[in-house]
């Protein structure tokens, strides 16, 4: 059977030219960048070099670069060294849609004693821009606002939140892991002061993100020790994973286009197909600006496991955004902010497509999406009660 | 993603006896919208009182599908007194077992069979006291001071493991929140002993804990717990009884049960469900 991926917000294929650009880095040229002897430290200027490739994908300068881990790392980075630079400020600000790497991170910082004020979206996944700015205060240290989000694809304006917070003196940190490699991005236009990313999610390889460092931020390393990265992140240099970083990044800037043309109308169909063929179904955020590659559609009175697992049979893979595919009681925090009722949260089947993606495999899953959820909805008790009401209001 | 046996896959994939039955002698329904699963069970008896055809309509995951796929092989042809012995592990075992997060789909399964053999004898369902608190797990407030009160619960999510109260849309955390506060005007937090213990000493202290702490509010729940055995710093337990509602029950009250177990007793504790 063939795999028709479409779960490229949770990761993506490692591109071939990635894959090449790595291999050396295993096996020949494996040495320690730090060393003095030139086996090792010549590395240097292979990690220079992708330091200038993540850096011109987001139109930054090559030393505003940190290697990190990745998103999650290039996260927790961004707020601890703002708070450690800023001890006197004890507030926090961050949105109610946030990955698990800020939830859970601000949620943290909550307990540990700073005040956290986290903001609204409302029905579209939009941010509550007003609410927002009336919370922000003299002692706020920092605001982390995803540019894009995982989940639905609705997209912030960065441009203008960045004006806004930093007209009242207060940092700006965007989770933007979602959002590079699928918008372009420039730091020149978009005034942010630390930007996460994560190789993994356009076609990188996983274990390596970078952290955006606005040039004149204040610093404080999270993880210490060795002097690597400028003191600023301690630990011997992923060589492998920085190079094919690099190289994902070169890649990106190449096929942003593609994705924001293509894939965006392969999106598009998809939508709009599935939207048609399946009555009861709708699209979380879909009025709203959103990355060209992300679907999330609500298929009400059905759960979103079972789908998933029917989609599975066919090689279809995608996320949901139900508790029963995590474990938790409550169905996906981003869809519940967005007062996306229960009959419809549990039933979200979200749909991430690439570069990659070829108009088969969208063909593919319209063609087979209909049948999946009608099988589903003829065996809830949900589907009845709502047909009987139909019925009887007709 | 979930580890289902080829019996879980094969009953949710082929499902048996999917429908409604127009004039069933029992319906019993479960769970809701919020919860993610939900099952409507029906049955007609034969002359005999044997129940001649089940049938069941279910929302949720593949667990709960199979669950309710092989509810209705297990019940057909048996008498009622017959069917309500079935419990939810012998719905587990039939399937060959059900991942631990997914073993409330199995109570699913067993609830909706008592409330349909209730129907059938035309027994009431019990009408919870106080006021609904938790509007997506139907908890009142009677029931939330309770708890409170009786386990010292000091924060939300501890409430949510105990009630699964506040665990849905969260639109009631401020309630809890305030009977909290009016329980205890000021949160508490119960000190871990740090004491060296014997092992009939620790024994007795799991015992004390399991009577005193955790079993009054499974019994809310209509569920219960046994220990089985104490081995060094593994706690075999069984779990009974039902787990109202359709959420996680199994896997909170694992979190719960061994939370407490290791607040009360020692920090090293692991708590594990053993079979009959």
């Amino acid at each position: 059977m063939k795999t028709v991926y479409v779960d490229n917000n949770a990761t993506t294929q490692v591109a071939p030219e990635v894959v090449e650009a790595m291999l050396p880095f295993f096996t020949e040229r494996y040495g320690n960048a730090s060393s003095m002897h030139s086996f090792g430290g010549g590395l240097i200027v292979d990690i220079r070099r992708a330091r200038t490739q993540v850096a011109d994908l987001i139109g930054a300068r090559p030393d505003e670069i940190l290697f990190t881990s990745g998103g999650t790392e290039s996260d927790a980075t961004a707020i601890h060294a703002a708070l450690q630079s800023n001890p006197d400020k004890r507030h926090i600000v961050t949105t109610r849609v946030e990955h698990p790497a800020i939830k859970n991170l601000f949620e943290q910082y909550g307990q540990n004693g700073y005040r956290v004020t986290v903001v609204p979206v409302d029905g579209q996944g939009r941010l509550d821009q007003e609410a927002l700015l009336k919370n922000l205060r003299d002692d706020t240290a920092i605001v982390s606002i995803m540019w894009a989000n995982n989940e639905t694809g609705v997209i912030n304006p960065m441009d203008d939140l960045a004006r806004e917070i930093h007209s009242r003196g207060i940092l700006l940190h965007t989770d933007a892991v979602q959002a590079v490699g699928k918008l372009p991005i420039d730091v020149g236009r978009t005034d942010v002061d630390l930007l996460s990313m994560s190789a993994h999610k356009f076609h990188g390889p996983k274990g390596i993100g970078a952290l955006y460092i606005r040039k004149g931020t204040k610093f404080r390393p999270m993880v210490v020790g060795g002097h690597q990265e400028a003191g600023r992140r301690a630990g011997t240099e992923n060589v492998p994973g920085i190079v094919g970083m690099g190289k994902a990044c070169e890649l990106a800037g190449q096929h942003l286009e593609d994705v924001g043309t293509r894939v965006r109308r392969l999106r598009d169909k998809l939508e709009q197909a599935l939207l048609q063929a399946v009555p009861r179904s709708m699209a979380n955020g879909g009025q709203s600006d959103r990355l060209p590659n992300t679907s999330s559609i609500a298929f009400e009175y059905v759960e979103g496991e079972a789908i998933l697992l029917l989609m599975n049979e066919h090689g279809i893979c995608a996320s949901s955004g139900s508790a029963c595919t995590s474990g938790s009681l409550e169905p996906s925090h981003v869809l519940r902010a967005m007062g996306v009722p229960f009959t419809a949260a549990h039933g979200s089947i979200r749909y991430s497509l690439s570069h990659y993606t070829t108009e088969e495999e969208v063909d593919f899953i319209i063609a087979k999406m209909p049948a999946i959820i009608e099988r589903l909805r003829q065996m809830s008790p949900f589907w009845k009660q709502a047909m009987e009401e139909a019925k009887a209001q007709a | 993603m979930w580890e289902y046996t080829d019996k879980v896959k094969e009953h949710f994939l082929n499902p048996r006896n999917v429908g409604a039955i127009e004039n069933a002698d029992g319906v019993g329904e479960v769970g809701s919208l919020a919860c993610g699963d939900a099952l409507t069970l029906y049955f007609k008896l034969d002359g005999d009182g044997r129940i001649q055809d089940a049938k069941f309509l279910t929302f949720g995951c593949a667990s709960a599908i199979a669950s309710s796929s092989a509810l209705t092989e297990m019940i057909i042809g048996k008498t009622l007194e017959e069917a309500e012995k079935i419990t939810n592990e012998d719905i587990a075992d039939f399937l060959g077992d059900l991942p631990k997060e997914k073993m409330h789909c199995s109570v699913m399964g067993k609830e909706a069979l008592d409330k349909a053999i209730a129907h059938y004898r035309g027994e009431a369902a019990r009408a919870p006291e106080g006021n609904i608190v938790c509007e997506c797990f139907g908890i009142t407030d009677r029931e939330i001071e309770k708890t409170i009160r009786e386990h010292r619960l000091t924060s939300i999510e501890d409430v949510t493991g105990y009630l699964k109260a506040g665990g849905g849309c969260g639109k009631c955390h401020d309630n809890i929140q305030q009977i909290m506060d009016d329980v205890f005007g000021q949160p508490v937090r119960i000190q871990p002993q740090a004491k060296k213990m014997t092992n009939i000493q620790k024994i007795r202290l799991i015992e004390e804990t399991l009577e005193r702490e955790i079993k009054p509010a499974l019994h809310q729940d209509g569920g219960d717990i046994e220990l089985v055995d104490v081995d060094g710093v593994r706690v075999m337990v069984k779990l009974r009884g039902t787990c109202a509602g359709c959420s996680a029950a199994q896997v909170t009250l694992k979190n719960v049960v061994e939370a407490k177990l290791r607040e009360l007793v020692t920090t090293d504790l692991v708590v594990e469900e053993v079979g009959a």
